[in-house]
Parts: C-alpha cells; structure tokens; sequence
C-alpha cells in the first residue's frame, strides 16, 4: 500500500498520541452508533461530502434477508420472483455461505441505510462511513441520479404502486396481475429511456391522475387506432409506407403501454409502475464500479480519518482492515472463486489511484493525466464521481498503474476462430486498447441486446415489428422465444422480432407463428 | 451533523416476505408436490413431520429477458493475468464451449441446474394433502360446532324441582335432624335413666324426701324436649341439594382413529412396515382436519387385543388369521368408549389378504351391519402382490353396498403407498 494511503493528508492532522478513542469494547449501543456517526460526519465534512439527511435503521438478520430479496426496496409490491429471491437469500444464509447484506442503502431522501443488529461495532461504523456517507454524497452527486430519480418521492411512489398492485389483484386476482408482472418483468430493461429524461415521479400526482390518466390514456389508445385511415388501393404506396412509430422506440414498455389495442387501463398501470421502477435502478446499473468504489474509498479513508484522530483504537482498525480486504479482493481469472471483475475492487483502485496522481504524480501520471496530476485531490474525485458513468469513468480515470496493480489483460473470443486470442495487456502498447475495452464491457447497450420497436402494423394485422441490431455478429439468446411471448401478451396481436445486421436480416422470431408467406 | 436519525426498526414485522414466498410456493406446486411425493416413499416414519428440501430445475423458474447468445465476436477483460502476452493464442475447450473463462461454479454447490429451498413441515402437510378429502368430514364438522356437552359439576343450593337430587337432600336434613337434636336426645336419654331410677328406687318414708315430686319435675322436662325434638322439621328447605351441570363445549372435532393389523404367522416385518406408513399417513391426514384424535391399536391374528403403538408394530406373533376376532373388538371398543355422536371415527385395516375362509363372511356381515353405520369411513388396505383371496371379494360387496364410507385398495410395493392413499382419499368430484 502506498504512503498517501496510509496517512492521509487531511486537514489538521492531530497528534496521534492524543489517543481518546470514542468506545473501546466492540459491543454497540444506540449511544454509540450516534456518536460515531457523529465522528464520521465530522470527517465527511473536512473532505466536503455533501449528503442527503441519513436514516440509519437497526434491523435484525431475518429483516435484512427480507430486505435483500426485494431489491433493496423497502415497500414493494407481491410477487413471487421476490419470494424466489427470498429463498435463495435465506437458505445461503443459513447454511452461512454468504455473509449477509455487508450493507443495503436506499436511494431516497432521507437516505435509508440498514445496520443489522448482529454486527459489530467495527462493522456498524464501517456500514454507516460506506452507506450514509459514500453511497449517499453518490444519490446527491452523480448526475445520473440528479437526472433520472426523485429521491424524495421514491417512497411514496413504492407505498402507491404497491397499493394499487394489491387492488387490482383484489379485483381481477392474482393470477392476471401475476402474468402482466410476469410479462413487464420479462421487458423491464428494455423499459427505460436511456437518453430522454423522464419526468419525475411523484406519489401523490401519480394518485390524483391516475383517474384521469385512466381516461385519457384509453382515449389516445382508441384514436390511434381509430383514426387509421381505410385501406385504400389508390393510396400513395410511399404514404403507406410510412412507419408507426416515425423513429424506432427504445422503451418498449412505454411504447406498448401507450399504443397496445387491447390492454385493459389497471394493465396500463401496472407496466407504467415497473416502467418507472426499471427507470429507478437504471442509473444504479450504469454506475455500479463507481457507486461502489466512491463508498469504499470513502469508508477507508474516514475511518482512517478517524484514526489519525484518535478516535478508534488499532483493534478497531484491525477488525475494519480484515473486512475492508474481504471487500475489495479480487480473484484472479483461473481461480476457482472468479466470476469477473470486483466492481469494489475496481472502483476503489480507480478513486485510490486517482487520489495519488493528484497528490504524488509520477511522470507516466503526468503523460496519462495532465489535467488532473497534482491538483486538488477532494475537487477532483468529486468531478470524477458527479459528472460520469462506470463505461466513461473507465475510459477517463483508469490508470496504466491500475491496470499493472489488476494486471487485466483482454481476451478475444470469435465463432469464427479456432482459439481465443489474447489482444491487449497491461503493458505500453496495451494500455489504451485495454481501457477502451473495458470501459465498453460496462456500456449497458453493449451489455444488453440492442431492441427497438420498428413498426406496427396499423393498417393489416396490427402486429408489432421489433427490431435487434446485433454488435459484432452476436445473436440474441435462447431466452427470446419467450420473452417473445410476454410481448404478445401484452401487445395482444403477433410480435415479430428481427435481426437486422447492417440492413440483412440474419435471424426472425415470431410469436404465435410465422407470417403467412406472401406470394 | 445532528441530520442522522436512528431508528431501532428489529421489532417491526419481519416476515415481509411471507406473501412473496407464498405467491412463489403456489405459481410452482406443481414441482413440490412431486417432490413431497418422493418424500413421503423415502421418509421413515417418526421424521415424517418435517419439512424437505425441494429442488425445481432453473430453466423451469428462469425469468426470461433479452440477453446476448453465444457466438459473434467478442472481447472480455479479466484480471490476475500472469504469462499472457499480446497475441497469444489459446486452444478454446473441446465440445465447442464459447465464451467461457467466467467462472460457473455454483454458489450453493449444488448443481447449477436445480434451485433448492425447504419448505417447512407446515407447508410440506398442506401439499401432502392437498387434493384430499376426508370423507363426509364436514356434515360431522357442523354438527360438532354447535355441539355442547353437560357435565355434572358438584351441587347447588339452588334448582328447579326436576334436578333436585333426593337422597343428598334426605342426607343432609337427615344429618340436619342429628345435629339440632342430638344434645336434646342426650339430655331425654339421661333423664328417662334418672326417672327408672327413681322410680325404681323402694319409696322413702319421709313424705318430705318423697319422689313423686322429682319424678314429675323429670317427665315434665322429658316432655318438654321431646316436644322440642319433635319440632325440628323432618326436611327444611336449606336441605334441599340440586343437581348442577355445566354447559360445557365439545372438543372441536374429535376423531378415532383404529387401527387393525393381522400379525398372524404370515405377515413380514415388511408388510407391517408398509401398514405403518399408511396408518402414518392416515394419523396425519386427520390431524390436519381434527384437533383431538385417539388412536385405538388393535392386533388379531385368531384372537384380537387392543395394545400400545409398540407392542401394535414390533411384537411377533404366529398362527392362522381370523380377521372377524378385530372387528369385534373394534366394535365392543366403540360401544364402551366412542359413541359415534360425539366421536368421528375412522378405521384402516391392513393385512395380507390372509383369513380363514369360514370367516370372511362373518366380517362382511360385522362390516355391514354393525361397523359401517357407525364409522366415517372404513379403508382397507391388502398388503400383497400376490391374488387377493376369500376375504377381499367379500370386502367387495361390502364396498358396493357403503360407496361412500367403505373403501379397499392393494398395496404390493412401499412405494405404491401414496398413490394408494391418495386414491382411497380423493376428492371426490361433486
């Protein structure tokens, strides 16, 4: 580990002879966790951490499984891939194969972060350094998460979706409300904008205009379609081949829950709920390397921080140390426990890097990174942490010493080669390559299949026509025929979806059955 | 700072994901029942109130979405490189295995084909039964939850004339009539002893030291107590005593349930053992459905014996078979101790078809004259893989006359004991 790491250059540094630790026991009490919290807030504030209020709440193991099995939300609504989830959580937990939740925060203002009771102080104060201020300074920070969540509303929103969604299985039972689930599930990340800003959600509008919404949104579905002109032979051929929609349609959710000819208005609901969910967690999908590596270099450094005051005692650090390096460790590829990159571990080697290109740069730091070598370390993170993505952070800040530290190397993989073939490592001329591929391995639409809606046949058999555009040749898995299927049952006519690579159609699915051939 | 709240949230429900596990139990019950299925042939008898682990392959719960297939072209980043360099070449895995170097191992160390989880005894009971029914269950039950016993509880001062209890009553205005004149009766019995004596006595001849003044003091005062005596009423009103009774309400439901086993000479340890499971099975099913059960044990080879669980399944017996001596008994034990208008009572009767053939008759004719019109439902169960002989073709027309409270079935292997059971209790279609 490197000097800077160790000592961190903080703001007034004490003596640390002046040793006044806030607890020596490991035991927590409520009195404790507040007075470390209130330490850890000091630190934050030196290094100018800017949080939403926190909600730090206690809660026993069996809760923190119930926790992680829906996806960290706090009110969700039933279903049974949640109940899936439970079970797995629960029974690795009992076996004691996986250490519980090391935490679970929520993006909402106040910042909701769970601390389970089971824990030691140590790891109490590890928790609230890594959620209440690392996790929480990246909600408020990131613009991605400025853009795309409300979090003051987020709560509200779960309390009302979870309400209707219980309604509508009161009035049209479980089992219809399962399968529309089941079905937005199937296409909830094809459910988000990625480049157009939604507008915010909120509870209470969402309640008030849900009435009207209701009829309006029944109103624009039936003109739609009422409004298609007749088949008429004499028609412009050009005109009728004029696409509905005008421009392909990232969001399928959004378009089949405005456009679908037979959806019932509760079913409309219930897609714009998942919809606005899937919108929720996207920015936390494209920001985990960075989401978890800010609140891992932030836990290290302010409980060093604290240190250096005096404020815990080296047993304390130890206990903290020897869980920090279970988080961070990183397997190497031909290790029985590797299942790709440790987003801790990179994420945190990227920020601790970059800490020390600003602090102490070496020449290569100053080649690679002119701008930021030898400035304001704390100015600098924070730029790194508010204004990217993980696929840009990557590409901006990963340094040619991390890479060495990682020793990454890239492997090519083709259909059409007999063996892989090593393209990049972490040497002079493999740099550049290698963090260009890196970062692109964290572009969500690199990977996730490129799906659009391209047409609907408004004037024949209303089928609806989706559109795959394949990168670098690799088609879509075994699992479209059946996502396929939840399309057509939400869309209620044919669904056919094709593959289109640079204008050739390389592969068709349909659902029920092909097209008639057309003579 | 000052903005953190804590909040102590561990007594708040856990348990929220109850519903979901729930909802995740029904959408696949398909796949527990069959494993609760295999359960149940596997399982010994005494761990039978379990739960069980249950495993659904993944593809059967995968949550499908879009994702990438194999093939095309593409590059991963790995770490902990150690002697790559660029442009190294590296043969892929035989069997044409694409884009792997991620590492697959489960992280349950279970196949990574199979989700499993455990489902708890409760659960496991709901789909072990699920489907059943026990027969005419629920003209018993409504008639039993408006059903009240009246049980004596000792005496009261206070009643209408038809519980007034005669003989305490007489008791007590006796004891009564003891106790106010006993000192009296005393004084009249010392008295009349002082008045024989004087009269007795030869007469003074001093007129001053005369008797017949001291005799008539005495008979005065012996009139004057017997009078009094004579006056203490024979019965009084606070000797009346009434009968008291107590509305008391029945058990909920109450099942017995008997169990007859031949044990004669001709029955294996492995007979016995698949009658075991089917009582099991039979003892559970009811629990699920009573709250109070009785379980009457009844051994027969040519004479029968009620006996405890052990003696019932583990003792050893030999000699021919007369399956009427069971009945019987089960009879005389319903007489004495389960009247049928308060107890739900069932039979399983396991045997390997073996019954002097003299006999049978006699059991078809208990059966249907006697038992069946008590009992709730009466299953037979052969033990054999072999023809059914005398006793199962009368057993025949008994089930032609009782259809819905009669039923047999053969058993020729452990493992059919589920089906089996199942098909004597199924839900029979409205």
């Amino acid at each position: 580990m490197s000097d800077a790491i160790d000592r961190p250059n903080a703001p007034d540094v004490e003596s640390p002879a002046i040793r006044k630790p806030v607890s020596t026991s490991s035991e927590w009490t409520f009195e404790l966790i507040r007075q470390y919290d209130e330490e850890i807030a000091k630190c934050a504030a030196e290094f100018g951490l800017d949080t939403y209020p926190n909600q730090v709440e206690v809660i026993s193991a069996e809760q923190m499984m119930d926790a992680y099995s829906s996806v960290g939300m706090p009110v969700g609504y039933n279903h049974w891939s949640f109940g899936k989830q439970f079970l797995s959580t629960s029974k690795g937990y009992q076996r004691g194969q996986m250490g519980l939740a090391y935490e679970i925060v929520i993006n909402s203002n106040p910042c909701i972060a769970y601390l389970m009771e089971e824990n030691t102080l140590p790891m109490q104060a590890l928790v609230i350094a890594h959620a209440c201020y690392g996790h929480n300074s990246f909600f408020k920070g990131n613009y991605l998460f400025r853009t795309w969540t409300d979090a003051s509303a987020i709560i509200d929103y779960l309390v009302f979706a979870r309400n209707y969604v219980s309604e509508c299985e009161e009035r049209h039972g479980v089992d219809a409300v399962e399968q529309i689930l089941d079905s937005c599930h199937a296409l909830m990340n094809h459910g988000v904008d990625r480049y157009k800003r939604p507008s915010p959600i909120s509870a209470a509008k969402e309640a008030l205009r849900q009435e009207e919404r209701e009829e309006y949104l029944q109103r624009r579905v039936n003109d739609l379609w009422r409004t298609i002109p007749k088949l008429d032979e004499d028609e412009d051929p050009v005109k009728r081949k004029k696409r509905y929609p005008e421009e392909p349609q990232e969001n399928l959710l959004y378009f089949i829950e405005k456009n679908a000819p037979l959806l019932e208005t509760w079913q409309r609901e219930i897609i714009r709920i998942v919809r606005k969910l899937a919108q929720y967690f996207y920015p936390q999908r494209q920001t985990q390397v960075m989401n978890e590596g800010w609140a891992t270099f932030w836990h290290y450094t302010l409980l060093n921080r604290m240190y250096e005051k005096g404020l815990v005692t080296d047993g304390f650090m130890l206990e903290f140390l020897q869980s920090h390096t279970a988080v961070v460790y990183q397997p190497p590829f031909n290790s029985p426990w590797y299942s790709g990159i440790n987003p801790y571990t990179l994420g945190f080697s990227i920020f601790i890097d970059l800490r020390r290109i600003c602090e102490a740069p070496t020449d290569e730091d100053r080649e690679w990174f002119p701008d930021i070598a030898g400035t304001d370390w704390v100015k600098t993170l924070h730029f790194a942490m508010a204004n990217f993505k993980d696929e840009s952070f990557i590409q901006q800040f990963l340094s040619p010493k991390v890479m060495r530290d990682l020793k990454l190397f890239a492997i090519e993989d083709d259909d059409m080669e007999d063996s892989y073939t090593v393209t990049a490592i972490h040497d002079e001329p493999g740099y550049r390559e290698l963090r260009e591929k890196l970062a692109r391995q964290y572009n969500l639409s690199y990977r996730e299949p490129n799906i659009q809606v391209w047409n609907v046949d408004l004037r024949g058999d209303r089928s609806l026509m989706l559109r795959h555009v394949p990168v670098d040749r690799v088609p879509l898995g075994e699992d479209t025929e059946e996502v396929l299927r939840h399309a057509h049952r939400l869309w209620g006519f044919d669904v056919h979806l094709e593959s289109v690579d640079e204008g050739t159609v390389v592969e068709e699915y349909h659902c029920p059955h092909p097209p008639p051939l057309t003579p | 700072m000052g903005m953190t709240h804590i909040v102590d949230r561990r007594l708040n429900g856990k348990n929220k994901s109850a519903v979901n596990r729930e909802r995740f139990l029904r959408r696949y019950r398909h796949h527990i029942k069959k494993a609760v299925a295999e359960a149940v042939h596997r399982r010994s008898i005494t761990d039978i109130e379990r739960g069980e682990n249950v495993s659904i392959p993944k593809r059967d719960i995968d949550e499908p979405v879009f994702h990438h297939g194999q093939g095309g072209h593409r590059e991963m980043v790995h770490p902990g490189n150690r002697d790559f360099v660029t442009g190294d070449r590296l043969p892929k895995p035989e069997g044409g295995g694409q884009g792997q170097g991620q590492g697959n191992a489960s992280p349950d160390g279970e196949g990574m084909d199979e989700f499993a989880f455990q489902i708890t005894q409760d659960e496991f009971l709901n789909f072990l039964f699920d489907d059943l029914e026990l027969p005419n269950l629920v003209r018993k039950q409504l008639k039993d939850t408006e059903s009240f016993n009246y049980v004596r509880s000792g005496f009261s001062t206070q009643g209408v004339p038809a519980k007034l209890d005669v003989i305490r009553s007489l008791r007590g205005a006796h004891a009564r009539r003891l106790g106010l004149g006993g000192a009296r009766r005393k004084k009249i019995r010392e008295l009349e002893a002082q008045l024989a004596d004087l009269k007795s006595a030869p007469a003074d001849l001093d007129a001053a030291f005369s008797h017949d003044d001291q005799i008539r003091v005495l008979e005065d005062e012996i009139a004057r107590l017997k009078a009094n005596v004579k006056r203490i009423p024979f019965i009084d009103e606070i000797d009346l005593r009434y009968r008291q009774h107590l509305k008391q309400h029945k058990p909920a439901t109450s099942a017995v349930m008997f169990c007859l086993m031949d044990v004669s000479g001709s029955m294996t340890q492995m007979h016995k053992d698949t009658a075991k499971r089917f009582f099991i099975l039979l003892y559970l099913f009811l629990k699920k459905n009573y709250k109070k059960i009785d379980v009457v044990f009844i051994r027969h080879h040519t004479s029968a014996k009620e006996v405890d669980e052990e003696e019932f399944f583990y003792s050893r017996e030999t000699g021919g078979t007369i399956v009427s001596s069971a009945l019987k008994l089960m009879h005389k034990i319903i007489d004495s101790r389960y009247s049928p208008a308060e107890w739900n009572i069932y039979a399983a009767q396991a045997s390997d078809g073996d019954n002097w053939n003299d006999d049978s008759p006699i059991c078809g004719k208990l059966l249907t004259e006697r038992i069946l019109p008590l009992v709730q439902y009466f299953a037979y169960v052969e033990i054999t893989p072999q023809d059914h002989q005398m006793l199962w073709h009368e057993y025949e027309q008994v089930q032609a006359q009782f259809p819905g409270s009669f039923a047999q079935q053969q058993i020729a292997d452990p493992s059919e004991i589920y089906p089996v059971f199942r098909r004597l209790f199924e839900r029979k279609a409205a």
